[in-house]
């Protein structure tokens, strides 16, 4: 209980930090919705001879991921001003702690960012949300927790780095290839109206399986990465 | 040169430094140290710049680890969570959020150090440091030295048994002096250990009942504060240090 009411206090400190700056907000935001902007003129949804949900499934976790990354960069970097991070790596607290309360705030502030920019997103390419929305809603929540678990351990692990803007991306997309793979076909199908069935059940099993393989080895190694 | 070590007995240790090396690449910042620390002593580690005092501080506090060497607090190591909730630690930076009031910024630390009655406790330190009439007003908007009031009220807000202080005097005003003042007044009235390193020599002097001068990352005096040291603050460095 301890370890969870402390994570909590974390995320509430990160989301109250955010909520009064938007820096990380507003960046994210921006950039999904000019990334959309600018593909729905390079991949005209009028066009017949192209089928929207063909491509809508990577336009929308590319751009996801891309924002996410903006967001994630933030989370331990604003530790640094006035060393904070120092305070909180000598608290009691278990580096655990520290590392699950940044990818609950990480991940609130990621589904904000994804739900605001899905809505602008279906407006632009006119895909069919609302036939699988169940489904879409699932698939964006582990997919999201994805993104948020490697973005956070990275942005850890690169918070010391003078080019830590460019390291993070650098580092965290090999690794989130298999979560986006599976969002990505799972969101295609979704999108062309197919439910989750037993051909597609597998990439909904590899996002579990690496959500819970991620959060597992990112709490247990965090101290490894912040105290050496 | 004298011995670096000072008689505790085991159960009156509060720190104990056994053989600590501190590398940074090649560049050995730490080399063995060898300290016992005895409960309720105040020691002043003093150097000059990029002796090692912060290196050693940091390892002290569980900040970073010894390349070689072993660090126990109280015979428990530093990096145990029940062992860090005994530690008060104050860096260089005030680690307080900007973007948080007083009180968030209090509150906060008090639930990662699990105080009882976090409120009741932070709303005591805001008052102790006089910063009760801004308790919801945001870090960002205070004056350089109510921020530091603010950052002596997180160390002590737990009421810790041991004290690591970094240059803890330097760049503080005098209403933050005089807080930080009373504050550890009261800690060793309660049986409490500081260790912090200084430039300030007659303030660190005036305060500790022992010290260490470290050069070059290693321990050219410890032991107990003298008369000598009082009377010219310049003393240590002269007989022990390398010019």
């Amino acid at each position: 209980m301890t370890f969870l009411r402390q994570s909590l206090a974390i995320a509430a400190k990160d989301l109250r930090s955010e909520i009064r700056t938007k820096e990380a907000l507003n960046a994210s935001l921006a950039f999904a919705v000019v990334i959309f902007l600018l593909f729905s003129f390079a991949f005209d949804p009028a066009n017949l001879n192209i089928d929207v949900n063909d491509y809508a499934g990577g336009l929308l976790w590319l751009a996801f991921a891309f924002a996410g990354a903006l967001a994630l960069n933030r989370s331990f970097a604003r530790e640094l001003q006035n060393d904070c991070l120092d305070a909180l790596v000598a608290s009691p607290a278990a580096p655990g702690v520290l590392f699950l309360g940044k990818a609950l705030a990480n991940f609130a502030l990621l589904l904000a960012v994804e739900i605001v920019s899905l809505a602008v997103f279906s407006v632009l390419y006119d895909v069919r949300l609302r036939a699988q929305l169940g489904w879409i809603v699932l698939v964006m929540f582990l997919t999201t927790w994805a993104i948020t678990v490697i973005g956070t351990a990275f942005s850890a692990l690169t918070v010391n780095l003078r080019m830590r803007e460019l390291m993070l991306p650098i580092l965290t997309y090999p690794f989130l290839i298999p979560a986006l793979l599976a969002a990505i076909l799972l969101t295609a199908d979704l999108f062309a109206g197919k439910p989750i069935s037993a051909g597609n059940a597998i990439w909904l099993r590899v996002l579990v399986a690496f959500d819970v393989i991620f959060s597992l080895l990112s709490v247990v190694f965090i101290d490894i990465v912040l105290v050496g | 040169m004298e011995s670096p070590l000072w008689s505790a007995t085991p159960s009156r240790c509060a720190l104990d430094v056994e053989g600590v090396w501190k590398y940074y690449g090649d560049f050995p910042a730490l080399r063995e140290i060898n300290l016992q620390v005895a409960t309720g002593s105040t020691v002043a580690l003093l150097g000059r710049n990029g002796a090692g005092k912060t290196t050693l501080l940091r390892i002290l506090a569980g900040l970073s680890k010894p390349t070689q060497g072993k660090v126990s607090v109280k015979g428990a190591d530093a990096r145990q969570e029940s062992t860090r909730r005994r530690i008060g630690v104050l860096g260089h930076g005030i680690a307080l959020y900007d973007e948080l009031s007083a009180i968030e910024n209090l509150l906060l630390f008090a639930r990662l150090y699990g105080v009882p009655q976090p409120v009741k406790r932070s709303d005591e330190m805001l008052e102790r440091t006089g910063l009760d009439r801004v308790r919801d007003g945001l870090v960002r908007e205070f004056s350089r030295g109510m921020r530091q009031r603010l950052a002596v009220a997180r160390v002590f807000l737990h009421d810790p048994d041991l004290l690591l202080l970094d240059e803890p005097f330097t760049a503080l005003d005098d209403r933050a002096i005089a807080v930080l003042h009373s504050m550890l007044a009261e800690t060793h009235r309660r049986g409490g250990t500081v260790v912090m390193s200084t430039h300030q020599l007659r303030e660190a002097l005036e305060l500790a009942t022992h010290v260490v001068l470290i050069q070059r990352g290693q321990i050219a005096f410890a032991g107990e504060r003298r008369q000598e040291m009082l009377d010219d603050v310049g003393w240590l460095y002269r007989t022990y240090g390398d010019n």
